[in-house]
């Protein structure tokens, strides 16, 4: 017998008699209003907010605070005109010197903070680890309440890879001392588009 | 990690012989606690959360068998290799083997309790191939040649002069520097090299969709993603009961394990693996060691819910002033002490005697598993399979003749006030437990059966 022959018949014999699954979860009315709660949320894991109306306002931002740093790369043809061009199919390592990525998310999670991005939106999955701060752009309309909502969105979406994203990387490891920038992004910014 | 023959009281004593130490550790995860009362209580659904979880856990206990198989089916049609191993010795070798055809010989790994409980580590190393420990915790842990004492937390017992030693010695920083944004600077540069230049990565699993087939991984460090996607080859590993049955499912865990863990909303990264890249070959190891034996055990068999949130360890009153190398065990702790002695009865049989079974941790755990009441079955079994400490055994076969005869109850009773009162010698020393860290009570003058007879006759 193979060992996975062996599991499973002994996980047969052993396993109790079936229970049911529970009837789903919904989401709770809360008393904040979503976009409030997800501001409030994000700044608290270390996040910065910046309410914009259009592309024109993300690419004047970008030039203007990240005007110091040398690699900007963005999926987002929006920005092409800020950011570098024909980044896209290179080794995942190649993106080690990558200062700003800026990428778009599908929607936001407001009793979190996170931000839902699969394959599609990073170009290659290395992106929003490897760069030394992350911008996301989610719209206002994308904002979602809880998880159940954020599942019920993705619902049996097909991707390769997906994550959800909650503000710069982070530890706590060292005496409980929380610092920003563990091996990932050392910053987060979240453009609110709407 | 070998300990020789000591058991978590004689280790615990260890820990406890700098008392400072042991206040700050103490202090330490209450705050940890504390932060997940607070993240807990701000959801007014909490109650029905946890249920909920724990129904889905019953479920898929009830129904493991064709989850697994459905898991199997799904993740192989996505392009990810499925290996089963029934115990740690045949994960380890499957790992090894994997390594070997792609002709790997370091690697980087992120956070898996499994591989400490299978010591992939020694084995890997036996055979030659280097493993860095990503995670800064488990680094530094590493790095001190030292075993994680908390599994959200792995260094929580060092303080931050001593990691400050250890990256002098290991990173060459600067002597005395000891600041946890400047330590941690300086380890995200020595780990990005590690990252950048090998070629295979190691990852555990929080969660396995047997709908879908894919898993997700949970860190803040980002340092699972920083491995899988840059590696050519991505293992994960992960025990059978990790099994969600629904991608929806998610929704509930994603909820409760870092609001229990660390009083988080959700870890900055949850990582949903379905397909390996292009280019990249990517394994799930499935392990048993001993799960499926405790599916079998009715009164044990929920502890395989558990999501390894560590709630349970940061709230008990023993845990936070032994620590978690006194448990000698991979998960410490509650839990820990529910799991380790399925796995070894005999070298574990303290474990669940470690506890006062105050009952905090099956309060806190978002699975809702009966822990206290775990680890008072566990203290039966081990007495009935003559798994106990003699000197234990022998105290509780005294007791239950004394305690069952009345007549030697008595005689006992007024023979120990005796003593208390004109012989306190013989109990108030080293070789009587009880003594340690108390004085023993004085000496009642009567007992309670004698006070009421004289009482009675007065009336």
């Amino acid at each position: 017998m193979t060992s996975r022959e062996e599991i499973l018949a002994k996980i047969k014999i052993n396993q109790p008699g079936t229970r049911p699954l529970p009837a789903d979860l919904t989401t709770v009315p809360g008393g904040m209003e979503s976009i409030t709660q997800f501001k409030t949320v994000l700044s608290a894991i270390g996040g910065a907010i910046v309410e914009v109306s259009n592309f024109e306002e993300i690419a004047q931002y970008i030039q203007q605070e990240f005007k110091a740093k040398k690699r900007l790369i963005s999926t987002l043809p929006e920005l092409a005109s800020v950011t570098e061009s024909g980044w896209e199919n290179k080794d995942p390592h190649s993106y080690e010197d990558v200062d700003l990525a800026i990428i778009k998310a599908h929607f936001g999670v407001a009793e979190n903070a996170a931000l839902w991005v699969t394959e599609d939106l990073m170009q290659q999955r290395v992106v929003p680890f490897i760069c030394q701060q992350l911008a996301v752009v989610v719209n206002k309309a994308d904002i979602v309440a809880t998880m159940h909502d954020a599942y019920s969105k993705i619902g049996d979406a097909e991707y390769g890879f997906g994550s959800f994203i909650a503000g710069p990387s982070k530890t706590a490891d060292i005496e409980q001392s929380l610092v920003l920038g563990a091996h990932g992004p050392k910053s987060m910014t979240v453009f609110l588009l709407g | 990690m070998s300990t020789g023959a000591k058991d978590h009281a004689q280790l615990s004593d260890i820990f406890n012989k700098d008392e400072a130490r042991v206040d700050w550790h103490d202090e330490t995860l209450w705050f940890v606690r504390a932060k997940r009362d607070k993240a807990a209580n701000s959801l007014p659904e909490w109650e029905a959360l946890r249920e909920t979880a724990s129904q889905i856990k019953d479920n898929v206990l009830s129904n493991l068998h064709d989850y697994l198989l459905q898991f199997e089916a799904n993740a192989e049609k996505n392009g990810i290799k499925v290996h089963w191993a029934a115990n740690g010795e045949e994960h380890n070798k499957i790992v090894h083997s994997i390594l070997k055809e792609s002709g790997v010989n370091r690697i980087v790994k992120s956070k898996s309790m499994l591989t400490e409980e299978c010591h992939l580590n020694d084995y890997l190393h036996k055979n030659d191939i280097e493993v860095i420990d990503t995670d800064l915790g488990e680094r530094i842990v590493q790095l001190a040649e030292e075993p994680p004492s908390h599994i959200v937390l792995p260094c929580i017992h060092k303080k931050k002069e001593e990691i400050g030693d250890l990256f002098h010695k290991h990173l060459g920083t600067p002597e005395g520097a000891s600041d946890p944004v400047f330590l941690t600077a300086a380890a995200r540069d020595h780990l990005r090299e590690k990252f950048i230049t090998r070629k295979a990565a190691i990852t555990g699993v929080n969660f396995a969709i047997a709908e879908t087939g894919e898993f997700v991984v949970c860190t803040n460090e980002g340092n699972a993603d920083m491995g899988a996607h840059l590696a050519d080859v991505h293992i994960a590993c992960m025990g059978i009961e990790k099994i969600v049955p629904l991608r929806k499912h998610l929704s509930v865990f994603l909820r409760i394990l870092t609001r229990s863990a660390t009083g988080q909303p959700i870890t900055t990264y949850s990582s949903h693996f379905k397909k390996p890249r292009p280019g990249q070959t990517m394994h799930i190891v499935l392990v048993d060691n001993g799960r499926t034996t405790q599916l079998g055990r009715e009164d044990f068999r929920n502890s395989l819910k558990c999501i390894r949130c560590a709630a349970c360890m940061n709230t008990c009153p023993v845990y936070r002033r032994s620590g978690g190398h006194s448990y000698h065990t991979a998960i410490a702790g509650p839990i820990g002490s529910i799991l380790a002695p399925n796995l070894d009865m005999k070298n574990y049989a303290d474990l669940p005697f470690a506890s006062t079974l105050c009952g905090s941790c099956s309060n806190v755990c978002p699975v809702k598993i009966n822990i206290h009441e775990q680890l008072y079955k566990w203290r039966q079994v081990i007495v009935k399979e003559g798994y106990a400490d003699p000197k234990k055994a022998m105290a509780m076969k005294a007791m239950d003749f004394t305690l069952s005869n009345p007549s030697i109850y008595k005689i006992a009773g007024k023979a120990g006030r005796w003593v208390l009162k004109h012989a306190p010698f013989t109990v108030n020393n080293k070789l009587n437990l009880w003594y340690k860290h108390r004085e023993m009570p004085e000496s009642p003058k009567q007992s309670f059966g004698e006070w009421y007879k004289q009482n009675n006759k007065n009336d």
